[in-house]
């Protein structure tokens, strides 16, 4: 009796992910198999092995390995002074806010201020150095899109940082341990679970960002991501868009399971 | 200073930001190869002392040496001290062999010495065997072993240990003081032990430090303590007592609960208002009319070892009796003590001036 009201509870989650969860990974699945003309083919899979897709996937993997990075770069530091702050938790706020606005919205701010008559070319020229073309180069995709993933990154290690027991630091300094080595063998080892976990939230969806490839990066970049939109919107080539989702979850899921979070007992 | 002394506070002084001081105005020398511990109330400032000596704060006032040079602000990772935390502190990405190796590896020391010196250590805590265990994969008392391992396996001139027992059971906490007090004998390093169970600091210190409100009330061996209690904090602190109000009518004599007694204290002025201390186990039961005080038994508790009897006397004061002996709840008895029985303090009186007059007496009567 309670098991089948239990069940009976359940029935709404299930139907949302029987709709919009497994059904329409069956549609991109089913998808692939199909050409432009609507016949079934195997050609799409063959096509994305060419060295056309091939080059675009290693250009995603690229871009989103050097966003996850500069993100971890400048998170880590910056959680960990959060941790040390007086009022940690407004200032974890503060840093979390700007996640809450939208994305386009934040990349048209960029546009903005990275244009050609831009607060950032007004600074440059000011300090003599001239304006530059910022807008359309990798420098402005890869800053943006750190500074679109940071707050992603920091939260995970923040809430890592803050439950580190502090009477481990206590003892690492007390068996002899500087500062340094305190942070490299106690510290970071005990908060790799969140930086791990920061690393999947930023780096899956660096793999298929096309909004800022677009915007930011003028479409100098092209990324797996990009290309399913082209597909899908441009050339209405729906069997190779689908494939290429096929391969970008595919991906996915091994990121997931090689960075999978192993529980270790937290003392 | 003598030769002996390796750690040495002077007019140490330990104040947070504008809150009243935790640590006031404390000097005290600790010497080398005894088992000292620091026992109070909690918020007494004995795990304050013991950061200072680790080097986890620093003083706000005052001096402390270690071997005779100033320490003040010398960082923690760079002094002869190791801890053992009360939490245990064990680092959990370790197994037991890293964790105990990790103040071995920091010192850059060879492989094959790091583990002969672990296994060494592991034997000296029974922990044979247990190098590749987990930590969450040990028991409490397991994981108190691994933590006196990290810190031994060290060979520091001295040994923190801040409320170690305290998590464990009683059973285990008993059989760790043995434990505790057998290892410090065998390495002979300083121990310096701090917690708030006296029957613990009576059973295992060469020397306790009784600290109350950031200060310390009186330092001395168990007996003294225990015997000789200089107030009414370290009395009631350390053991059961009975206090009652007196008067010192004049050199061993005393008065209290309306009757005169003799005593074997000294140095008092006439009349001088004192407490007066007798021991649970120094009152025996008696007939009424053979005891020195007559009482009526209020209530009676079965303490296993002994009886743990309430009573009251003419006047109110609660007088509390161990006996092997049953009494009976709402009779009148008598309760007899020996002169020596009787311990008299001065209020208000200071460690040192306690001191100078027991030995002020002492040397008259010898």
């Amino acid at each position: 009796m309670k098991n089948r009201s239990r069940n009976f509870y359940l029935i709404p989650y299930v139907i949302w992910i029987a709709l919009f969860v497994i059904a329409p990974l069956f549609l991109v699945l089913y998808y692939s198999f199909f050409n432009i003309e609507g016949e079934f083919t195997l050609s799409n899979y063959q096509k994305f092995f060419t060295p056309v897709y091939l080059k675009m996937t290693f250009s995603s993997f690229w871009y989103a390995f050097l966003i996850t990075l500069f993100t971890l770069l400048i998170a880590y530091p910056t959680a960990y002074l959060l941790t040390k702050t007086k009022h940690k938790q407004l200032w974890l706020l503060l840093i979390i806010v700007p996640s809450w606005i939208n994305l386009l919205l934040k990349a048209y701010a960029f546009l903005g201020i990275f244009g050609t008559y831009g607060a950032a070319n007004s600074i440059l020229e000011v300090i003599g150095i001239g304006s530059q073309q910022i807008l359309f180069t990798d420098f402005s995709f890869i800053f943006v899109s750190v500074y679109i993933f940071l707050p992603f990154m920091i939260l995970p290690i923040f809430n890592a940082l803050d439950e580190l027991n502090p009477s481990l630091l206590y003892a690492s300094s007390d068996l002899g341990a500087s500062q340094w080595t305190t942070f490299t063998r106690v510290i970071f080892p005990l908060t790799l679970d969140g930086v791990k976990a920061g690393c999947q939230i930023v780096f899956i969806p660096a793999l298929s960002l096309f909004m800022l490839t677009r915007l930011i990066a003028g479409n100098r970049v092209i990324t797996l991501g990009t290309a399913i939109e082209q597909h899908f919107l441009v050339t209405q080539d729906w069997g190779m868009g689908s494939t290429i989702a096929v391969f970008l979850i595919l991906a996915m899921v091994l990121i997931m399971i090689f960075t999978g979070t192993r529980k270790k007992g937290v003392l | 200073m003598g030769e002996n002394t390796i750690i040495r506070f002077e007019h140490v002084t330990k104040q947070y930001d504008d809150d009243s001081p935790v640590l006031q105005d404390v000097s005290f020398e600790i010497e080398k190869g005894k088992f000292y511990t620091l026992l109070g109330p909690s918020g007494c400032g004995k795990t304050t002392v013991l950061k200072l000596i680790a080097g986890f704060i620093e003083p706000t006032k005052g001096n402390i040496y270690f071997n005779g040079k100033v320490i003040n602000n010398l960082p923690a990772n760079k002094r002869q001290v190791n801890t053992v935390f009360q939490d245990y502190a064990l680092f959990p990405h370790l197994n037991v062999f890293e964790n105990i190796a990790f103040g071995l590896r920091i010192k850059k020391i060879k492989n094959d010495e790091i583990t002969r010196k672990v296994k060494e250590a592991l034997k000296f805590v029974n922990l044979e065997g247990y190098e590749n265990r987990e930590i969450k994969e040990m028991s409490g008392g397991q994981r108190q072993r691994v933590a006196i391992a990290r810190a031994i396996v060290n060979e520091p001139e001295v040994i923190l240990l801040d409320e170690p027992l305290s998590a464990l059971d009683l059973k285990l906490r008993t059989e760790m003081q043995y434990e505790l007090r057998e290892l410090q004998r065998n390495l002979g390093i300083t121990f310096i032990f701090v917690t708030h169970d006296q029957e613990e600091a009576l059973a295992m210190s060469d020397e306790i430090f009784v600290l109350n409100g950031g200060k310390i009330e009186q330092s001395g061996t168990p007996t003294d303590i225990y015997d000789e209690p200089i107030n009414r904090f370290v009395a009631d602190f350390i053991g059961e007592s009975n206090i009652v109000s007196g008067t010192m009518l004049e050199d061993y004599v005393v008065k209290f609960t309306g009757k005169t007694f003799d005593c074997v204290d000294a140095g008092f002025n006439k009349s001088e208002d004192v407490d007066v201390v007798i021991r649970p186990e120094d009152l025996e039961i008696t007939l009424p009319e053979k005891g020195k005080l007559q009482v009526k038994v209020d209530s009676q508790l079965f303490r296993g070892v002994h009886y743990e009897i309430s009573c009251y006397d003419s006047e109110g004061n609660e007088w509390l009796v161990h006996s092997t002996k049953k009494a009976i709840v709402g009779e009148e008895i008598g309760l007899f003590f020996e002169p020596e029985a009787i311990h008299v303090m001065r209020h208000g009186e200071t460690e040192e001036e306690f001191d100078k007059r027991l030995e002020a007496y002492e040397e008259v009567n010898g």
